[in-house]
């Protein structure tokens, strides 16, 4: 018994100490060092921040230039994708465009007024809007995020909105010298305060992982109310963070509560980064 | 094909093959840990750190494995060192097998990787749900943990092809 127990620690010993011809470090030393940059990443002190910053603008840039091969590939799919599904898509764009026609001149007048009312309230929302390209958008199972190639010196700020057209995709929640991570909606970590039209009701659009959302922290009764029509979330701009208005997505079937984002989070490849500024102070 | 085996440039990308597999596979977008599929997903480098760490140490340094974890950590955006002490870990149990066996054999090796990708994937989940305190979806792990297992044998035939080339190439 006593045999079996000194092979044992013989085993880990060597397991652990002992390095092979070509190994210049023995895992324990490596194993504490990997505990250290753990422990260290957490603290806040300013030689930390800046050898982090460092660290994630080489990985950052290495990656985006790792993915290009890649990135000019799938290009290429898409496009011969496209080219064979031309005539189709031409004639769904037709009877969409006329629709769109329809919604402008409603739209025009809805902006109009809702700028008069605005007026009348004396409240204002100005914006402040950066344009980024996605570095790199390796999806994982543990974060849904983009990298952006703005950063601190493009004056990004944590917890600015991050925009796909008009449609709101997530928040800026890391920003180094020239680059930036954004939070997608679709991670599991992301909250964002919202109202579900026609029928204004508050509610919070969490992510799930996946490629949809789900509400939460709303009215229990609120599937009743919505029954058989269709449910657009915008953001309601408690936070403060954003303006109220930009939209997120469609809900489909209110029983489950699951909601479609308006945007395709695996083809962002430009973006926006807007800060808003809400108040009376014109 | 005598000629292209003596080749210089197939020697030396035999010989660094394992090591740009790592670096290429958490340097890119494209992840076997993430495939759009919804519940399929393997974990790559788990099984390429697994193989050769326990088969031919000597292709894939610890240190390298230790600057890839960092990598992966900072591109997947997951606080630094995770997965490096994740894969360290990895390393770890290979090194321990090795030592106590002295006829590899196949199965064994299987059936360890299980319990192995069992144990880092629950101190990851440790790690980022109790400590940093950041969401992950238990059924994504458990799914990934299942098919990295399943998968193991198909690419144990790739690497092991890969190994016996590196050895005939380093013996030749």
């Amino acid at each position: 018994m006593a045999t079996g127990r000194d092979d044992f620690v013989i085993a880990i010993r060597s397991a652990f100490l002992k390095k092979k011809d070509k190994q210049k470090f023995s895992l324990l030393t490596l194993i504490v060092l990997s505990i250290f940059v753990i422990v260290l990443s957490n603290f806040n002190f300013k030689a930390i921040q800046f050898l982090k910053l460092g660290i994630n603008e080489v990985i950052y840039r290495s990656s985006h230039i790792a993915s290009i091969p890649e990135k000019k590939f799938g290009d290429l799919i898409s496009e011969i994708r496209s080219h064979y599904d031309l005539h189709e898509s031409h004639q769904k764009e037709l009877i969409k465009i006329e629709n769109i026609e329809q919604f402008k001149l409603l739209n025009d007048f809805l902006t109009a007024e809702n700028e008069k009312l605005r007026e009348l309230l004396d409240e204002s929302i100005s914006s402040n809007e950066i344009f980024a390209r996605v570095l790199i958008d390796k999806d994982s199972p543990y974060l849904k995020s983009v990298v952006l190639n703005k950063g601190t010196k493009d004056k990004v700020k944590i917890g600015m909105a991050v925009l796909d057209d008009v449609y709101l995709v997530g928040q800026i929640i890391e920003v180094n010298y020239t680059n930036s991570r954004a939070l997608l909606l679709s991670d599991l970590n992301s909250k964002i305060p919202s109202v579900l039209e026609p029928d204004d009701i508050q509610a919070v659009i969490s992510g799930t992982g996946s490629d949809f959302g789900k509400i939460e922290h709303t009215q229990e009764d609120y599937a009743q109310d919505l029954e058989n029509k269709e449910i657009i979330a915008y953001t309601s701009g408690l936070g403060g963070l954003f303006k109220p208005g930009i939209p997120i997505g469609k809900i489909d079937n209110i029983s489950d509560g699951k909601i479609n984002f308006f945007s395709d989070f695996t083809q962002l490849n430009y973006v926006k980064i807007v800060s808003y500024k809400i108040g009376g102070e014109g | 094909m005598s000629s292209l085996n003596k080749s210089p440039f197939l020697r030396i990308f035999l010989s660094y093959a394992p090591l740009i597999m790592l670096f290429f596979s958490v340097f890119n977008e494209f992840d076997f840990n993430y495939l759009k599929l919804d519940y399929f997903a393997f974990n790559f480098v788990h099984l390429l750190i697994f193989f050769w760490t326990l088969r031919n140490p000597d292709q894939l340094g610890y240190l390298a494995i230790f600057f890839a974890g960092i990598v992966n950590d900072v591109v997947i955006g997951i606080p630094i060192g995770i997965s490096s002490f994740c894969y360290l870990i990895l390393c770890s149990v290979t090194a321990y097998i090795r030592n106590i066996t002295l006829s590899p054999n196949f199965m064994k090796d299987w059936i360890s990787l299980l319990f192995t990708i069992l144990l880092i994937n629950s101190i990851q989940i440790i790690i980022l749900d109790l400590v940093f305190l950041i969401k992950v979806d238990y059924t994504n792990y458990l799914i990934n943990s299942g098919f990295t297992f399943l998968f193991y044998p198909i690419f144990f035939l790739f690497f092991n092809f890969l190994n016996e080339r590196i050895s005939y190439q380093t013996n030749d």
